[in-house]
């Protein structure tokens, strides 16, 4: 089994090669957290802004897509540390198999959002289409909070699932008893599932008492 | 410093032939190099050009307020003079600056590496920058956009005229380059130091490269966000901003200015970083209070990140956040004072060698007080309320931008060039330019600070014939001080010529980039740096020192 993993300019170690690719990779999540914190950030501004209004615009969500994708979006965390730690023991079959059903996990997410969105297509909600009509100026104002967030959302996890994917046929990643790359994409990936575990609340679960 | 004194001995043939400037002249060499050297090279380069770009913009508008009528140019055609100059010296010239020049060329060499962590990344994001700025040139070729480089909203979206979506994207983009610049210094940083080379023996110049990487990296996203949204409602109607339908225009002053504030220490702290390099190199002193200037620059950026509030005091906050933000942007003058008293404790009974870039430093110095002063007053709220959107605010932060961190730009470039380039430059005109500069400088922009006092509102080009005589001063210094930028230009490109050859280390610095040769070897260092000494370990007792010779 090679454990040796390609050595870049300017390591001398693999061991210190593979903590700078660690490194990197936390300072790259803390500056998505930011990125997202803006949005959250305006989100909580329009929450404070209009209480009443954001909680009635939050309750005509898809409450239970929402949460069925919270829960497939945990599962498919799930399967990313096992990769991590199969890799880690030399089972690189099960590591395999792993990212592939965190892969096969995302596409089941996007399935269920497309869905949720093709029913708000239908109900005339999506701003700026043709058939798009609302009950009221803040309803709009809360469907375009809603389509910049879960868009800019699907954004990184359409990114996160090609990563996984390369991780899952790239032989040398699933071999490295280190899982460098591995270890790596599912820190990219739990990030997506983080930032979703933050949007369901705000979003979805803002309205659902009523 | 270090225990790699042998590349001092080579013979200057040997260095020529070894040199990074020589390992090959096509192209590709340049274009495809992932060599942390000839990058900071591409970006100089770069850099410089968007630099003239935003100079002539500057000139248009100096021209234009010679006199009280609008003669030069249209209130629409005035109105894309500022709004180029501000976007192109705030996002193509002055964030990139230092960190993208001096920053690459020197955290690896200061820090005994052979490269960055991540050299292609370094590489792609010059070209990041570079797509970004060709977006910028189209804008400009296009006709430019009346947005101002602040992107307000209602205005950007849905009033501004011009190329605002191609503008607001080229920003946009340019952010992707400096997070993954962060990115790059702050794991090369952590993981690339020589041995022996513990944190409390780092150059404060990789300090404060250290701090700045933290603010790309936390702060640049917020305004990719931001300018997204900003994006989302122009093109696609699809905002959080617009008031009609309940949004609220001050939260984009917010998201905007969470980045922007922090986005004026991204100038200024690389510039510390180089003040404290040329400060303890002209005195052949340790510097005074080491911890207490690292600390100054860890303290600057967190700070930085809590003060965004004092741009909007009269934009409807509430008197509550005001006070607080007014409160916590005083408190940023301490470290920065730290700084300045530092440094001048430094030079004090300093064996002080009198050298262009020592004249660039003290000129920094008069700049950066006079620019910190007025950014206190500036921060309380009943002045501010007087003197907001005036001349005075675009003195203020020019004395700290421009007076700030281009002054420290050339004290850098004219201490390191003859590292980069293995050549000596006329040492009598890089004084005189560096005398023209701060001359021209105060010349240019204290009339400004008169002007913004008395009532001159900024963005307009028609004013009262009272305050004509200011404004010609003003227009009088520029051209002092294009004189002062241009002359670099000449003289140091002739010296790459004609200049005599630098030896390793001309200034009789300490840092482990004067260990190497003029100019470095490919991969920096012949053979691994030991570092057994703090960084500004001087000698006690120089030769020629006033005190003990």
């Amino acid at each position: 089994m090679a454990e040796q993993r390609e050595l870049h300019e300017p390591f001398h170690q693999p061991e210190r090669q593979a903590e700078a690719d660690r490194l990197g990779m936390l300072v790259f999540l803390g500056s998505e957290a930011m990125l997202f914190g803006g949005i959250f950030a305006a989100a909580l501004a329009l929450r404070f802004l209009h209480p009443q209004e954001f909680v009635s615009a939050s309750s005509h969500m898809k409450l239970w897509h929402g949460t069925l994708n919270t829960a497939v979006l945990l599962t498919s965390s799930l399967m990313a540390a096992i990769a991590v730690e199969a890799a880690r023991s030399g089972r690189r079959r099960s590591a395999g198999r792993a990212l592939w059903g965190a892969v096969a996990s995302a596409l089941v997410f996007l399935a269920v959002k497309a869905h949720e969105y093709w029913l708000e297509y239908r109900e005339g909600v999506i701003p700026g289409l043709p058939n798009a009509h609302f009950t009221s100026g803040f309803e709009q104002l809360f469907m375009n909070l809603y389509f910049a967030a879960t868009g800019l959302h699907a954004l990184h996890l359409v990114v996160g699932m090609v990563l996984l994917g390369i991780a899952a046929i790239n032989r040398r990643a699933r071999e490295d008893r280190r899982a460098v790359l591995i270890g790596n994409v599912a820190l990219y990936w739990h990030l997506v599932d983080l930032v979703w575990i933050f949007l369901y609340p705000t979003i979805y679960l803002a309205g659902a008492g009523e | 410093m270090s225990a790699a004194a042998i590349d001092l001995e080579r013979e200057p043939e040997d260095v020529e032939r070894t040199s990074y400037l020589r390992a090959g002249y096509s192209l590709r060499s340049w274009f495809f190099t992932t060599d942390h050297k000839r990058i900071a090279i591409l970006y100089l380069v770069s850099i410089t050009f968007f630099f003239a770009i935003g100079g002539v913009a500057a000139a248009l508008i100096r021209l234009d307020l010679l006199t009280p009528a609008p003669d030069l140019l249209s209130n629409d055609g005035y109105n894309r003079a500022f709004s180029l100059h501000g976007i192109i010296m705030v996002w193509f010239f002055l964030i990139p600056s230092i960190p993208n020049t001096f920053g690459n060329f020197l955290v690896p060499l200061m820090i005994g590496a052979r490269d960055l962590a991540f050299p292609r990344l370094n590489l792609l994001s010059w070209y990041i920058y570079i797509f970004a700025g060709l977006l910028t040139l189209a804008v400009v070729l296009g006709g430019g956009v009346d947005t101002g480089w602040t992107f307000y909203t209602p205005l950007t979206t849905m009033y501004a005229n011009g190329m605002v979506v191609l503008a607001v994207a080229a920003v946009f983009i340019s952010g992707f380059s400096t997070i993954l610049t962060g990115l790059n210094f702050i794991v090369t940083i952590h993981k690339l130091r020589a041995p022996g080379l513990t944190w409390s023996r780092l150059p404060l110049f990789i300090w404060s490269h250290y701090a700045v990487s933290l603010i790309f990296v936390l702060a640049t996203p917020v305004l990719a966000l931001t300018l997204l949204l900003l994006l989302a409602e122009r093109v696609f109607g699809i905002g959080v901003f617009d008031p009609s339908l309940g949004g609220d225009p001050l939260l984009f002053q917010h998201l905007f200015w969470f980045y922007s504030h922090p986005a004026v220490y991204i100038m200024v702290l690389p510039a510390l970083g180089v003040m404290s390099e040329l400060i303890t190199s002209a005195a052949h002193k340790q510097i005074f209070g080491y911890w207490f200037v690292a600390y100054a620059s860890i303290a600057i950026a967190v700070i930085g990140f809590l003060v965004w509030g004092h741009h909007m005091f009269v934009a409807g906050q509430s008197l509550y956040a005001s006070t607080v933000f007014s409160f916590l942007s005083l408190a940023v003058a301490v470290p920065s004072a730290i700084k300045v008293f530092n440094w001048t404790a430094t030079l004090y009974k300093g064996d002080i060698d009198i050298s262009a870039p020592l004249l660039f430093a003290m000129g920094f110095i008069v700049l950066f007080v006079a620019g910190g002063l007025t950014g206190l007053m500036l921060a309380m709220l009943a002045i501010d309320v007087h003197v907001h959107d005036t001349y005075f605010v675009v003195a203020h932060f020019h004395y700290i931008m421009v007076g700030g961190t281009v002054t420290a730009f050339f004290g850098a470039l004219h201490y390191w060039w003859p590292k980069i380039t293995g050549r000596m430059y006329n040492e009598m005109l890089a004084r005189i330019a560096a005398i023209t500069i701060l001359v021209g400088f105060n010349l240019t922009f204290f009339p400004q600070f008169m002007l913004g006092y008395e009532g001159m509102p900024r963005r307009y080009h028609v004013y009262p014939q009272a305050f004509q005589v200011l404004q010609v001063l003003s227009s009088a210094g520029a051209g002092l001080l294009a004189v002062g930028y241009l002359m670099p230009l000449f003289y140091l490109l002739w010296s790459l010529f004609r200049g005599a050859r630098a030896p390793a280390n001309p200034w009789g610095a300490t840092g482990l980039e004067w260990t190497t040769s003029s100019p470095p070897p490919k991969h920096n260092f012949t053979e691994q740096p030991v570092v057994v000494r703090g960084p500004y370990h001087y000698p006690l007792k120089h030769p020629s020192s006033r005190d003990h010779g």
